[in-house]
């Protein structure tokens, strides 16, 4: 021990020890030094081509909105062209004063309240059901998750074909009864009378209605996806307890399997407004790209295929204004969604 | 309300369909509960213990076998109709319900000429609250109470629609050794106190003998023994029991008898009157052992657990199935450390024989 010591002291002294000890820490400091600034570095660099893809298709999209909203009558085409535009509010006005916008408005707003609520309960009636079966439930899973697989302009073509009718209602009401879509066949059995749903002439309650089943039925398989998973993580002994204390389906329903489900019914509800506001393949679906029937163009525009049909006319500025508008709607919803739902949930 | 269970039976069907192997949980069991007691339903994981329990509140069909409550035949009833409590292992309390609403829950959902109005609800769901001690808690939810807390709101939710029969399913197994203490004590009050038939599943034979009036014993889905606690502990009929019952375990060797003498090794330990020469089991509580210098029965000596009142003598013999000898001795008796064996003599009225084959008791004369 003292040898070494003395060997240390000695080394002291000669100051050996001390040069050593500077060279080997410099060195020590250099590394580190290296390694600490590609450590920093490294994150990014992992991080970069996704941040690259974000910045170039999520960032520059959104800021190149909101420019092209704020100035007043803006187009590419112009701007190209070397025309100027000024700072303004002028594309809001505009969009607000159009029919054609406030009409896409209404559509959009009617099929998200009625859709909404209607598929939510049905989901919830058909899991529910669904969940209560042993035998065949796999299959039936299987088959009530078909739509959400299939192309929505497929099933938007099927769906056009089953409400077709045969001939036009230009003329005589006579004209109608011939019919070839099975809707209006199946009604025929009942008696009822064929109802012109989505051809030439048609009424828009009739093609609303169309549009409210085809979306309906569209969502369905999702949310019946997401309410079946959460009804089969609930734990069967709440049930069993109930059926002690002799609760009534009804009660069990409303009491229990409806507040256990609340988390995964909010998130459905959220989800299926965001995603009412954003409808339009659907209509393309079933219309085609006029957006309505034959003879009545736009009458069931949205606010999607609004923007889509600006943009297709190079006014950027009234589409990125419209894009804007419909951002701040889904944004309101979703927080008044989130609020209600934060009070009526149990997590 | 008496509780009688005949030839009950539950099989369930194998899961396996190419091994076709079923699973009898319940094999043939038959046995009355009186009115107004305490009774254990005790045995290892396994046993057909929580299958019988819920056979008895209806949420599981027997394969055959019939129940009666009382005089009423209630083997076809469903749950509701049987009026039974029935407090879960982890309690099923709804979560998203506060202790108050829990306890109503029950009493909402009767009809007819039992419906009652809100305060005639409200002042039986208070009753039953005062009853477990948590009527300070009624506008908590579940999540925000202790474990021991939860399983008081669940057995005032079963007991707030007055139960013919309350059950519980291991009433203890959630809560820590402390709770446990003091929750059994309080369960044993509270049946006290209601005078409601109550039966209880655990595999804890100490909780078992602690409160009830009565131990039922199972093992593979068949019953083994049915007595007081005392008894059961103090005449086990066969081997499965006395080693079920008493901490420490019962200490067990094999042993043979010749001449009225049982043998342990080549030791004569014990004169055993009237049995038969042959192998047998012998097993011996460990209160069963005095020390004496000049005593029959020869162990090597381990060591000496200290424990107060008594000690532990920790011994080891060739003959014994486990690891080691424990016996418990007062206190006062001075163990030599310093010797390599320890000697003892005997209580017959200690120690149980079983017959090798069969495992079930042997009888012989304690003079």
């Amino acid at each position: 021990m003292s040898k070494v010591l003395n060997a240390l002291r000695s080394a002291f002294v000669d100051g050996v020890w001390k040069t050593f000890c500077v060279k080997w820490i410099w060195q020590g400091f250099c590394v580190n030094l290296v390694y600490k600034k590609f450590d920093k570095w490294k994150g990014w660099l992992y991080l970069a081509p996704a941040i690259v893809l974000l910045l170039v298709f999520t960032l520059w999209p959104i800021v190149n909105t909101l420019r092209m909203a704020f100035l007043n009558g803006y187009s590419s085409l112009g701007e190209l062209g070397g025309e100027t535009f000024e700072f303004g509010i002028q594309n809001f006005q505009k969009v607000i004063t159009y029919a054609k916008f406030t009409s896409a408005l209404k559509n959009t707003l009617l099929l998200c309240v009625i859709t909404v609520p209607i598929s939510t309960i049905l989901a919830l009636l058909i899991a529910v059901c669904l969940n209560a079966i042993k035998p065949l439930q796999k299959l039936l899973q299987t088959i009530f998750f078909l739509p959400y697989v299939t192309n929505s302009i497929a099933i938007g073509m099927v769906f056009a074909a089953m409400f077709n009718i045969v001939g036009n209602n230009i003329g005589a009401e006579a004209e109608l009864i011939k019919t070839a879509g099975i809707i209006n066949n199946i009604l025929g059995v009942f008696g009822v009378k064929p109802v012109n749903w989505i051809n030439a002439g048609s009424s828009y309650t009739a093609n609303m209605t169309v549009m409210v089943i085809y979306i309906v039925w569209n969502a369905l398989p999702f949310k019946i996806l997401i309410l079946l998973g959460g009804l089969q993580s609930v734990n069967k002994q709440y049930y069993e307890a109930a059926k002690i204390d002799g609760t009534p389906r009804w009660r069990v329903f409303t009491k229990i399997t409806v507040p256990l489900l609340s988390p995964m019914i909010a998130y459905v509800v959220i989800t299926g407004f965001i995603g009412g506001f954003k409808e339009y393949s659907s209509i393309v679906g079933i219309f085609g790209d006029t957006m309505g029937p034959v003879g009545d163009p736009r009458r069931l525009n949205t606010m999607v295929g609004y923007i889509y049909d600006a943009l297709s006319q190079d006014y950027q500025g009234r589409a990125s204004a419209a894009a804007l508008m419909l951002f701040a709607i889904i944004f309101v919803v979703t927080m008044i969604n989130l609020y209600v739902s934060k009070k009526k949930t149990h997590y | 309300m008496k509780v009688e269970l005949q030839n009950l039976t539950k099989i369930f069907p194998s899961r396996n369909k190419k091994s076709g192997e079923e699973v009898v949980a319940v094999n043939n069991f038959t046995f009355t509960i009186p009115d107004g007691k305490l009774v254990g339903l005790l045995g290892p994981s396994g046993c057909g213990k929580s299958t019988t329990l819920y056979m008895i509140s209806g949420l599981q069909k027997p394969t055959s076998g019939k129940i009666f409550f009382g005089d009423e035949d209630v083997t076809e009833l469903t749950p509701e109709n049987r009026g039974i409590g029935l407090v879960f292992q982890n309690y099923a309390l709804y979560p998203h319900m506060t202790v108050k609403q829990n306890i109503l829950f029950p009493l909402q959902n009767l009809k007819g000429k039992d419906r009652m109005t809100k305060d005639e609800m409200l002042n039986r769901a208070l009753e039953a609250a005062k009853l477990v001690q948590i009527d300070d808690l009624m506008d908590r939810k579940p999540s925000e109470l202790s474990g021991g807390q939860q399983q008081r709101v669940a057995i005032a939710r079963a007991l707030v629609k007055m139960p013919r029969v309350l059950l519980l399913d291991e009433p203890l197994s959630n809560l820590d050794a402390r709770l446990r203490l003091q929750t059994r004590e309080e369960i044993r009050r509270i049946q006290k106190e209601t005078g409601i038939t109550t039966i209880f599943v655990t595999h804890d034979q100490e909780e078992a003998m602690s409160i009830s009036d009565v131990i039922v014993v199972m093992k593979l889905g068949v019953v083994q023994q049915v007595g007081k606690p005392q008894e059961i502990y103090d005449d086990p009929h066969n081997l499965f029991v006395a080693k079920f019952l008493g901490t420490p375990p019962i200490n067990v060797f094999t042993g043979r008898v010749e001449n009225e003498k049982l043998y342990i090794g080549n030791d004569a330990v014990l004169d055993v009157k009237g049995v038969e020469d042959k192998d047998v089991y012998v097993s011996i509580r460990p209160e069963g052992f005095s020390l004496d210098e000049k005593g029959p029965f020869i162990c090597e000596l381990s060591n000496v657990e200290i424990m107060g009142r008594d000690v532990s003598v920790v011994s080891k013999n060739e003959a014994s199935l486990n690891p080691v000898i424990r016996s418990i001795i007062n206190a006062d008796n001075k163990v030599d450390m310093t010797s390599a064996t320890v000697r003892y003599t005997l209580k017959p009225h200690k120690v149980f024989l079983f017959d090798k084959k069969t495992e079930e008791r042997i009888y012989f004369e304690v003079k």
